[in-house]
């Protein structure tokens, strides 16, 4: 049996469209595009097509403010490190609690070195408080930079109002958009946004390939320095045939948009409610009335993740998990746990996420393959007994933790 | 995902010994801070010889979890109590042919388990006594609160001297900046407030050693080497390995490294560790090497 991809938010399946325009990038096309040659003058040709390509998808005003970088994690530190130097007067960060570690993991390191760091808190919902942002907006404020969805949940942040707050006091503000771009529509020349990264391998284009969104105006500082390559704001010879590909790759989200918010979200809709009617004790979590339209999110209670993906995989069938065993470290994930999700549901959240590639059918194989997993596990818990939860489990079963 | 041994996947797939077991009369329920997950092991024990006739487990956790769960139940069933109390966690993971280093704890929780449901049935309180940290050296498994632990007894002050006494660090580095952070805080703790300053990232040059009183005859010399090596002995035979003294060649110590220290990647750490112990306990500067380097003809 084909195996079932449903963890396209972790990554994407290269468009065979986009690998067809790539590949004379490897072979005829190989030159480098700062060359006076005509072997460089090909090249620069397609990387202009490219960034009218990504300009497009993301509504900019101008191609120039299109720079291409090697990932989103980059273009997030880039932005995040260019506010700080540009304006030493400002020392303060705001960001959210449920970002992507590309951030969260700069912003803890930042703190330490004497920034001073906001992160602002989230609902059961994982929906944010703005009263609690506009309080935090004041002149020492060099960036606010909040993902414009979420990787785990789906669920969707009201950026474009915040930006606008954020412009009102004079603060640069840059969105981590890399789970949006391609799933929702943006107009970037019609909002107050600054700064947006994007990733190509989230949407059908290869890895190692990125964008900074920079609006023209915003005071920047590149990370890389070394050669005249995006005007000087990221050095390093342009990786042509991923920018081509990314190009392309924009093209097709573009036309595809439709798709992505009709046919996608509904056997999105079709395998939630597919297994919340056929499973008790397990509940979606993250704001389901306000999220991308391929990403569900399951809690089951009283089993643990890293289990239920083992058990899924050996069906044929990928997921992702916000366990803490997935990942090595110590927590269930950042997001779940911020969301005041208990740990015995927490633990066992599975991650569906879609992609235009996905069938009836699979979702059809996968809405029946989890039922018996879930009883499985349940079977070998000690918080469960037969049929339902042992009565009141929290006081079955209460191990002496260590 | 992890790379889990074919045994792994066995016993997580196929669970042994899984369910309630009805008849039995110790209960052990304990968890993992480290990662939320959690086990209730059952035995039916024998009151008159003390054997384990069944042993049953429920277990809320990731794969290596419920893998080392069924392993101890069919490691112990039809031992006594007393050879079950003997029953250490490295048992639990060797038994599955290995678990991966941010693995390891499941194995612990399993062995706290058994000591629990023990205890239970001598209707005695059991409490844990070991502290479980943060995973901080992945290559070698080790976790803040073991490396704090060896600063302080030891007063270690380096990331070097920190890989010499745990291996923590000697692998990949991702963990230098973290070992580095526990340095300054024990540093921090050490001097009181007010007197903080962060470790050096480098190791300072080491001081000249002071010459000795009275020059030291070959035999006093090498009485002295074979106490620096039994010194650092058991720390290398806890992880499997050993060393012997091959020749002493002027200011050339050469060691056979056995076991699991040879051809380990820590091997050069290894060395370097107890070359310091050497210089210092022999108040002369001494190189040691492996006895692979020793000149042939010599």
């Amino acid at each position: 049996m084909n195996p079932i991809y449903l963890d396209n938010n972790a990554t994407t399946r290269v468009d065979p469209a986009v690998v067809e325009a790539m590949l004379p990038f490897f072979t005829e096309h190989f030159g480098n595009a700062s060359s006076i040659h005509a072997f460089g003058s090909e090249v620069g040709k397609a990387l202009k097509k490219a960034r009218g390509q990504v300009q497009a998808l993301l509504g900019a005003e101008h191609d120039s403010e299109i720079i291409f970088t090697s990932c989103g994690t980059e273009s997030d530190s880039t932005a995040i490190l260019s506010a700080l130097k540009a304006q030493p007067e400002r020392n303060t960060v705001i960001t959210t609690v449920v970002e992507h570690p590309a951030i969260l993991t700069l912003c803890d390191w930042l703190e330490k070195e004497g920034t001073i760091v906001h992160k602002l808190k989230v609902d059961k919902k994982g929906r944010l408080d703005l009263d609690e942002y506009k309080s935090l907006l004041n002149d020492r404020v060099a960036i606010v930079s909040v993902m414009w969805a979420n990787n785990e949940t789906g669920t969707i942040f009201p950026v474009e109002e915040m930006a606008e707050l954020a412009a009102a006091r004079g603060i640069m503000f840059h969105t981590d958009a890399v789970q949006a771009v391609g799933k929702i529509p943006i107009d970037l020349k019609n909002t107050k946004i600054d700064m947006l990264s994007l990733s190509g391998h989230k949407l059908h284009a290869p890895k190692g390939i990125g964008v900074l969104y920079l609006r023209r105006g915003c005071r920047f500082r590149p990370l890389l320095r070394g050669g005249h390559q995006e005007r000087g704001r990221r050095a390093g010879t342009e990786n042509s045939a991923s920018i081509v590909g990314l190009g392309m790759a924009c093209e097709l989200a573009m036309q595809h948009m439709e798709e992505e918010n009709t046919s996608v979200k509904r056997l999105r809709d079709k395998l939630e409610q597919g297994i919340l009617s056929r499973i008790s004790h397990c509940f979606p979590t993250g704001d389901v009335s306000n999220r991308l339209p391929n990403t569900s999110n399951i809690a089951f209670e009283y089993i643990e993740g890293e289990a239920i993906l083992l058990l899924l995989n050996k069906m044929g069938i990928a997921g992702s998990s916000g366990s803490a065993c997935t990942s090595g470290s110590l927590e269930p994930s950042h997001v779940m746990r911020a969301m005041g999700i208990p740990y015995t549901a927490a633990h066992g959240t599975i991650r569906f996420s879609l992609s235009r590639y996905n069938t009836e059918e699979e979702v059809d194989r996968v809405i029946a393959a989890v039922p018996p997993i879930i009883a499985q596990l349940r079977k070998l818990s000690p918080y469960w007994s037969d049929s339902g939860p042992a009565a009141k489990p929290e006081e079955a079963f209460a191990p002496t933790y260590a | 995902m992890w790379e889990y041994s074919d045994k792994v996947r066995e016993h997580f797939f196929n669970p042994r010994n899984s369910g309630p077991l009805e008849e039995a009369n110790g209960i052990g329920d304990v968890g993992s801070i480290q990662c939320g997950d959690a086990l209730r092991l059952m035995l039916k024990v024998d009151p008159e010889t003390e054997i384990i006739q069944d042993a049953h487990f429920q277990t809320f956790g990731c794969g290596s979890a419920i893998a080392s769960s069924s392993a101890l139940t069919e490691i112990i069933k039809g031992m006594t109590l007393d050879e079950a109390l003997k029953v250490s966690n490295q048992n639990i993971a060797d038994y599955l042919d290995g678990l991966p280093p941010e693995k390891m704890h499941c194995s612990v929780m399993g062995r706290e388990a058994l000591q629990a449901a023990i205890a239970n049935y001598r209707g005695e309180e059991w409490s844990d006594d070991h502290e479980e940290g943060a995973l901080v050296c992945k290559c070698f498994a080790i976790d803040s609160v073991m490396i704090e632990d060896v600063v302080k007894a030891n007063d270690l002050n380096t990331v070097e001297e920190v890989t010499f006494y745990t291996k923590a660090g000697g692998g990949c580095a991702a963990c230098h900046e973290g070992i580095e952070e526990i340095l300054a805080r024990i540093k921090a703790e050490r001097a009181g407030p007010g007197e903080v300053s962060p470790p050096p990232a480098c190791p300072a040059t080491p001081e000249a050693p002071k010459p000795p009183s009275k020059k030291l005859s070959i035999v006093e010399k090498i009485a002295k080497i074979q106490d620096v090596l039994e010194s650092v002995r058991p720390m290398l035979q806890r992880d499997h390995g050993d060393v012997e003294l091959a020749d002493v060649q002027g200011k050339k110590i050469y060691v056979y490294l056995k076991g699991a220290c040879s051809g380990c990647m820590m091997e050069a750490a290894t060395l370097g560790g107890i070359q310091q112990k050497m210089i210092e306990t022999l108040g002369e500067l001494v190189q040691v090497l492996p006895a692979s380097h020793m000149p042939v003809d010599a």
